[in-house]
């Protein structure tokens, strides 16, 4: 860790973690629900759990990204944060903001739009902090040396910052109200948030793979174009069946087509790099994480994606299992990978120590991308059966949902293995090894001395 | 490719290729929005009713159970077309009265069957839900769903 301020990623990243066990906590008793329906149906009904399950992951994204950009742009800025206290009041009031939320959650106090529900004051929260954090970075990154890295990473915060005004805009005419709804939240996790993903992922291969810089930007810039170039008018494969004109039948099947491309070249990019780089980065669990994520990326978001995206498909397959399928394999690729892999990556030089246990960081990996994976499976075959028979048979929506327990069960199985996973991950990266350096004695080691741990300290040099 | 293709002449094509999307979306946007207004959701007035119904709807966050127009969580069934289902679309008092007698006959509580909540509705919320669901059955979704299982 090269500055100080960096330091402010610490406590963003615990929150997010916190944030994480939460979800995934949740995640399993939503699982269990499907297995056992009568379970919590009086005290905690499924639209409530639902509810707690993605806004946790949702937020809990965002702080590691807030955390991330913290931890990053000091080091490619080469300067300290602007103001470190805005920082913390930043996260003071989205801390404050999400319990605020979930306890309201609880007591059935929300908005109702999907993923948007959070009381009017928590929006306005998150908007404030947004703001607070947009100052701060961007102060950050005038002042300092511009790389593509921060470029794109502030360009993508701005854009998710500025489309969030419209989580305020609620219209009476339902089918308006979805629209404008998917700019919230298409643009945010098929647009922007790639942004993010792609700056992230570019100096996460920066620093562990050692390669040039001009290289690794230029990928960058190529990547960041194709996500956008076919992410805003694949926004269109929501509009087929909302009440929106039939022409975004083909827009939206043509580039949402497209939207395989730059999860492809992330991919590649990631194994090139990794390729191409000679230096032998001692921490191997960020760079599994790092290379884990933008290959579940690809499959999750890029594959699962197209599969039910041309709009012949989706007039079968839209809103069954097999939306669900995609829609947790691509968020674990792409966005939960990725937060872990930052994560697994700052948290030795924010602990100053050694790169914890990575064999349980790594197994961690395993056991949630299996999880993960196993999940997929078992509802993309439920979400098939539902679509033949639901949707070309034409059978009553319970009556086939009776038939598909076997899969509910299995992904319940699945949930318990990413749980598990989650608890070892957060275990890895937070408990103390013992290979601890103290600040005062000019980052040395106390014990465990060797010259690889001094790597992971001074960020991989 | 690497000599052509330069940094800066990456993201040139980056920043102006996005404003170029971006223009192309708004004005899809700026036309849809009209088409929404004029067309696909003209057939049916937007009433007051329709108005508290989908506050009704919101407020108990439905769509983290069930589906509208496809949308929203996959634990209860799509109610885009509710009102085709029941066989009440253009009846506005039997609509109120079939969801009312539905609404207040929850939670089953039978074994093994996915428990919807008890909600307690006033007879206009109930009207007004009824209105929403029937309004938002009469919007032209391009023929979707398939059939009227939903």
């Amino acid at each position: 860790m090269k500055y100080s301020s960096q330091k402010v990623a610490y406590a963003y990243f615990v929150a997010a973690l916190g944030l994480f066990a939460i979800q995934v906590l949740v995640g399993l008793i939503g699982g269990w629900i499907y297995v056992s329906p009568n379970f919590l149906s009086e005290l905690l009904p499924f639209n409530i759990v639902r509810m707690l399950h993605t806004n946790a992951l949702v937020v809990w994204l965002l702080l590691g990204f807030f955390g991330a950009a913290y931890f990053i742009i000091p080091e490619e800025s080469e300067r300290e944060i602007h103001s470190v206290k805005l920082a913390y009041i930043q996260l003071l009031i989205l801390v404050v903001g999400t319990l605020g939320a979930v306890v309201s959650y609880i007591f059935g106090i929300h908005e109702g739009r999907e993923f948007l529900e959070q009381p009017l004051w928590v929006k306005v929260g998150i908007l404030v902090a947004a703001l607070i954090f947009l100052f701060n970075i961007s102060m950050t990154v005038l002042k300092g040396r511009k790389t593509a890295i921060t470029n794109i990473l502030v360009i993508g915060l701005w854009a998710l910052s500025l489309l969030w005004l419209f989580a305020f805009y609620n219209p009476a005419n339902l089918s308006l109200d979805k629209m404008y709804w998917w700019y919230v939240v298409h643009l945010w996790v098929e647009g922007t948030w790639e942004l993010v993903m792609a700056s992230i992922l570019g100096f996460l291969m920066l620093k562990l793979t050692g390669v040039d810089r001009e290289v690794i930007e230029k990928w960058l810039y190529i990547i960041v174009a194709t996500a956008l170039f076919s992410g805003i008018l694949g926004t269109g494969h929501h509009y087929y069946w909302i009440g929106l004109p039939g022409y975004w039948q083909w827009i939206g099947s043509i580039f949402s087509t497209l939207e395989v491309i730059p999860f492809f070249l992330m991919m590649t990019f990631s194994f090139v790099m990794v390729w191409k780089g000679r230096k032998n980065h001692p921490n191997k669990a960020a760079l599994l994480w790092s290379l884990g994520s933008a290959t579940v990326a690809f499959f999750g978001a890029g594959v699962w994606g197209f599969l039910h995206t041309l709009h012949g498909v989706n007039f079968y397959s839209h809103g069954t299992q097999i939306t669900a399928a995609h829609g947790h394999l691509a968020f674990f690729g792409a966005y939960v990978a990725l937060n872990l892999a930052v994560f697994t990556y700052a948290m030795p030089m924010l602990k100053g120590r050694n790169p914890y246990n990575q064999v349980i960081n790594m197994g961690s990996f395993w056991l949630m991308t299996g999880g993960m994976s196993f999940m997929t499976f078992v509802l993309t075959f439920a979400g098939t059966i539902q679509t033949h028979m639901q949707r070309v048979v034409g059978e009553d929506f319970m009556t086939v949902q009776d038939q598909l327990t076997v899969f509910y069960i299995m992904r319940f199985g699945a949930g318990a293995a990413v749980v598990l996973g989650a608890i070892l991950f957060i275990y890895s990266v937070l408990v103390p090894r013992k290979e601890l350096f103290t600040e005062t004695s000019g980052s040395k080691p106390v014990t465990g001395s060797n010259p690889e741990a001094q790597a992971v300290l001074e960020g991989g040099r | 490719m690497s000599e052509f293709l330069t940094k800066s002449r990456a993201r040139n094509i980056f920043y102006g290729g996005s404003l170029f999307f971006i223009g192309i979306f708004a004005v899809l946007s700026i036309d849809s929005h009209l088409y929404v207004v004029n067309e696909s959701t003209a057939k049916a007035p937007l009433t007051d009713e329709v108005v508290l119904g989908k506050h009704v709807w919101e407020k108990h966050s439905c769509i983290n159970c069930h589906t509208l127009h496809g949308e929203g969580a996959y634990f209860a069934p799509e109610v885009g077309n509710v009102m085709t289902r029941w066989g009440v679309l253009d009846d506005p008092d039997d609509a109120a009265e079939t969801l009312g007698s539905w609404m207040e006959s929850q939670p089953s509580g039978i074994e093994g069957r996915r428990q919807m909540p008890y909600f307690k509705l006033t007879e206009e919320e109930v009207r007004g839900l009824s209105e929403f669901l029937r309004w938002a059955d009469k919007t032209n979704t391009q023929d979707w769903p398939p059939n009227d299982a939903g």
